[in-house]
């Protein structure tokens, strides 16, 4: 019979997996989405065009067919194996979560009014000042919430990756299943809420940390 | 010698005329006021000024040498675009001021960045603009913290810490409750008395005709008349401008 500690041992094990997808997704992504967003933002109407079809593309087929795509696709086409199971993974989930952040980073940037950028502009700065010393941080405190969602959803996403059978919180308690054992299944709920629990705490955080300001 | 002249200004926005050939001209130190009725095309003459707009035929020129031709704005880069600015300050009507800086930050964040003088200097500079504008206590508080008067004074320090040749403001008490509207008017007559160039996009007729060198009454994009606010207020000569004040006066 397994015991409680073994159980629990092995669930950190895939906790592991759970928390490399999670940092690695948030770290890549969201710069990627700055630029996507950038380009779908571009007044240069072709690039605009391409960039708002490929996040439609994106958005609009799961992210679980999107992970197998990526890890059985170029294997396919080259005839060898050509990303990892876990490189697979991070670059669906990567590119996956770019897309959604792009465009609540478009609906911040968007959102902050011309008086802003127009005040920069007779200060005689550089678009790229007027930027990243006006506008993101008022972008910033203006997509907190919608952006802590977002966070909170890739931590119970990362699941998806047992599909191509990385062993993370879920697979590794399904393991047990073959065992005849399910509670160890209901038990990885206590590890998201954990999770999920502390990121709540740090939006918090940061939130309260940028209310000296109104935008 | 003038320090600005401004020869034949013309803007459209689409196939609406908004500017339709302005000509004028404002002496070093001198104040002028824009008034007219809304649409008439006082903002946008000062926004194509500030090159918030560009103006597509007319030129700009500041002390005799002519800084923009809008026949030639294709050639302009953006860095000599951002050089031009600097000529010239503006004052906001709803201040934008950034809200994320305190006040002293707010004044010296441009200069830091365009890197005008020593970081010490440019601090020292902010500290002279807000003892100007009476706000020497509220260097470390943020925009909102603020009355919309204190805002504005902020806004016209943030402005002056660049040093420009000429002042505009677009209507710098039109947002601003009846009761706060004194105490920037009060600050923008005492840098018409300190000869600072100014050109005042304003309602306020009274206080035009108290500070103004030079009044010049738009209406429907065109110079309907200008002369000194004696003239203008007192004898208008066109009949437009008779009747814009006596409805705005009365």
């Amino acid at each position: 019979m397994m015991g409680f500690w073994e159980v629990t041992l092995s669930l950190i094990g895939g906790l592991k997996y759970t928390c490399l997808i999670f940092a690695l997704t948030l770290v890549l992504a969201l710069p990627l989405g700055l630029v996507i967003s950038f380009g779908s933002m571009s007044k240069f109407k072709p690039l605009g065009y391409v960039v708002k079809t490929f996040v439609w593309i994106i958005r609009g087929v799961p992210l679980m067919l999107q992970v197998i795509i990526f890890f059985y696709v170029p294997g396919f086409l080259l005839g060898t194996p050509v990303l990892s199971r876990f490189a697979s993974v991070i670059a669906a989930f990567v590119i996956n979560y770019a897309c959604y952040f792009s465009e609540i980073y478009r609906g911040g940037i968007e959102s902050i009014a011309k008086g802003q950028y127009e005040a920069g502009q007779v200060l005689g700065m550089t678009k790229s000042q007027i930027f990243f010393k006006i506008i993101l941080m008022q972008v910033v405190k203006r997509i907190l919430a919608p952006m802590s969602n977002e966070v909170i959803t890739l931590v119970k996403d990362t699941a998806l990756a047992r599909v191509i059978m990385i062993v993370e919180v879920i697979q590794a308690a399904q393991n047990f299943a073959g065992y005849g054992l399910m509670w160890p299944l209901f038990y990885t709920a206590v590890f998201y809420l954990a999770f999920v629990g502390i990121l709540t705490l740090v939006f918090g955080y940061f939130e309260k940390k940028l209310s000296y300001y109104k935008v | 010698m003038p320090i600005l002249e401004v020869k034949n200004l013309v803007k459209s926005f689409g196939k609406t005329e908004v500017l339709k050939g302005i000509d004028f001209s404002i002496e070093k130190g001198d104040v002028l006021s824009i008034i007219g009725s809304s649409g008439s095309g006082k903002t946008t003459l000062l926004r194509c000024l500030n090159f918030l707009e560009f103006a597509e035929n007319g030129t700009i020129a500041i002390n005799d040498k002519v800084i923009y031709d809008g026949s030639e704005k294709a050639k302009m880069s953006e860095q000599y675009i951002r050089e031009m600015r600097l000529h010239f300050g503006l004052v906001f009507q709803s201040f934008n001021l950034f809200p994320q800086y305190n006040v002293l930050k707010n004044i010296t964040l441009a200069p830091m960045l365009l890197k005008t003088d020593t970081p010490e200097n440019i601090e020292k500079h902010a500290l002279e603009l807000l003892e100007k504008v009476g706000l020497s206590d509220k260097l470390s508080s943020y925009p909102c913290e603020l009355s919309g008067g204190q805002q504005q004074r902020v806004a016209i320090a943030r402005a002056l810490a660049l040093s420009p040749d000429i002042l505009c403001f677009d209507e710098p008490t039109s947002a601003l409750d009846p009761e706060l509207t004194g105490e920037v008017l009060k600050v923008i007559k005492q840098l018409a008395e300190h000869d600072t160039t100014m050109i005042i996009v304003t309602h306020e007729m009274n206080f035009a005709r108290e500070v103004s060198d030079k009044v010049i009454f738009m209406d429907e994009g065109v110079i309907a008349e200008q002369g000194t606010a004696k003239e203008l207020f007192e004898n208008p000569k066109n009949e437009r401008t008779a009747t814009f004040i006596n409805t705005i006066t009365k």
